[in-house]
């Protein structure tokens, strides 16, 4: 048994087509690629909002202004 | 025309290889930028010549017995003795060795295993910036790329060696080959070296010592990545017949192959390289929070963590796989500071070691059943083969060697610069010397403006 079929290469490759693993499975591996993609979407989202809350407090009012001066 | 069409096929291929070191020089680059961009300014000088002499002394090395040593020991010693018919072509006074119109190859094949030999060396050399003699660090290069990598070559990456004839082993782009051997071997040395002063509070807590210059690291890493479409390229066999390769297959087709001369194709590996470098830097960024020097290490991480089997998987399983291996590196990487107290200055042990390891045992179930070669008999690849090949790389030709060797430097006092230099810095005297022809220089411009 093989990830892709192939048991050896004693095959004539004018005959071989794809060759990757777990053929038949493309839609379900689509399915997992959009969802890590839209779930990388979905994390960094939330994460910079939850930064930017933070950022937008001036606490030190010399220090910000030693920063804006940095250039 | 035949003689013509083969004639053509071979310069092809000497041109192929000649353009793949072009750009694996900049793998090079890349690392010395790196390296200086984390270093900091009191020991630019000495991080970059460091970096930069790896260059003529693996070169040196190579070409006197690094590369025989690829083709008399794929057997060598458990499986056989050396094969010395094959290795007679590679030895140094060889005419294969030299101009010679009649091999058109041996040259541009032994510079494609050269540059991988430098980054194997450089590896090494960024984890253990700003604390280790020079002295030290140059013969640990000749030793991982002159000899300990090419070992591990001619017995994991080789179409005869016993691992892929036994173990089934099968790294198509160096995962193993490379990058845990040398993750491995830094391991090894920074175990004994030890920390930079002041990386660890009294306590044990580590501590942050940034770069000095964040943006020299992200060209040095793009430039990194750049030299890596080079080192995919050189890893595959360009053009050849079935009756060239001498296998199983049957037919006329001819074909692009791996090292281990099984078919695969430049846009297999052009679609697996950038998803799995967007999986490595989309987990990388997650994992690290958006960590600039984690997220740019992340992309690589995730490349050679794929790496192994790039030549077979789909492009999704490409991207999850250096995605889990990002993330399971990145944990290892702060596991292991904490626990060892173990200064790895850029991170170089878990993004090429650990990430080299996870990817070999990760392609063993993804793979599983698939064959190793396309010769009869051998293994196919498995789980079980490329474990033991992750332990072959890191720790066997790669911790152990460089462990050994190290605490035989450490014992005559040859590994660590003193202390006091440590804390002056290592560009100290040069950087007076450098000041005081500034100063010099200007004087004399004055003076000669003010007599005008």
């Amino acid at each position: 048994m093989s990830t892709n079929g192939m048991e050896n290469w004693a095959v004539d490759l004018a005959e071989v087509t794809a060759i990757y693993p777990f053929q038949g499975t493309e839609v379900i591996m689509v399915v997992v690629g959009v969802v890590f993609w839209l779930g990388w979407h979905r994390i960094q989202f939330k994460r910079e909002e939850e930064e930017l809350e933070q950022a937008r407090k001036l606490e030190d009012r010399d220090k910000v202004s030693a920063s804006v001066e940095r250039y | 025309m035949d003689g013509n069409l083969n004639a053509i096929t071979t310069v092809f291929t000497e041109f192929y290889y000649w353009v793949t070191i072009v750009f694996m020089f900049l793998i090079h680059v890349g690392f010395c930028m790196y390296e200086v961009g984390a270093s900091r300014r009191k020991n630019h000088m000495h991080t970059l010549m460091k970096n930069v002499m790896v260059i003529p002394l693996v070169t040196v090395s190579f070409y006197l017995f690094g590369w025989w040593i690829y083709w008399a020991f794929p057997n060598f010693p458990f499986f056989g003795g050396l094969d010395l018919e094959s290795g007679a072509a590679n030895l140094p006074w060889a005419d294969t060795m030299g101009t010679n119109v009649g091999d058109r190859i041996t040259g541009v094949f032994w510079a494609a295993f050269l540059l991988f030999s430098w980054t194997a060396a450089s590896i090494v050399s960024g984890s253990v910036i700003e604390r280790i003699r020079s002295s030290a660090l140059w013969v640990h290069a000749v030793l991982i790329g002159s000899v300990w990598w090419i070992i591990d070559a001619a017995w994991g990456w080789h179409y005869a060696g016993w691992m892929v004839k036994y173990l089934g082993y099968h790294d198509a782009y160096a995962s193993g080959v490379i990058h845990a051997i040398a993750g491995g071997y830094a391991l090894g040395v920074i175990t004994v070296l030890g920390p930079r002063i002041g990386k660890f509070a009294s306590d044990g807590t580590p501590r942050d010592i940034p770069p000095h210059n964040p943006w020299m690291l992200a060209i040095g890493i793009f430039l990194i990545y750049t030299g890596f479409w080079g080192f995919y390229a050189a890893c595959n066999v360009p053009i050849i017949s079935p009756e060239g390769i001498g296998g199983q297959i049957t037919g006329d087709t001819w074909t692009a192959t791996n090292i281990y001369l099984s078919p695969t194709t430049l846009s297999a590996i052009t679609f697996n390289f950038l998803m799995s470098l967007s999986g490595g830097l989309m987990a990388a960024y997650l994992v690290s929070k958006g960590d600039a020097f984690w997220t740019f290490s992340g992309g690589l991480a995730g490349i050679i963590t794929a790496s192994a089997g790039n030549d077979l998987y789909h492009p999704i399983q490409a991207m999850i796989v250096a995605a889990v291996g990002v993330v399971i590196v990145y944990r290892l990487h702060y596991w292991v500071e904490r626990r060892f107290k173990l200064d790895d200055a850029v991170g170089a042990v878990a993004v090429h070691g650990y990430a080299g390891v996870v990817g070999l045992v990760i392609s063993g179930f993804v793979l599983w059943g698939q064959p190793s070669s396309p010769f009869e008999g051998y293994a196919s690849i498995n789980p079980l083969g490329q474990t033991l090949g992750a332990v072959i790389m890191f720790f066997v030709l790669g911790f152990l060697p460089a462990y050994v060797v190290s605490k035989i430097q450490a014992s005559r006092g040859a590994l660590r610069i003193p202390e006091e230099v440590e804390l002056k810095g290592l560009d100290y005297d040069e950087e007076l010397t450098y000041q005081a022809a500034v100063a010099e220089t200007i004087a004399v411009n004055k003076s000669e403006i003010a007599n005008r």
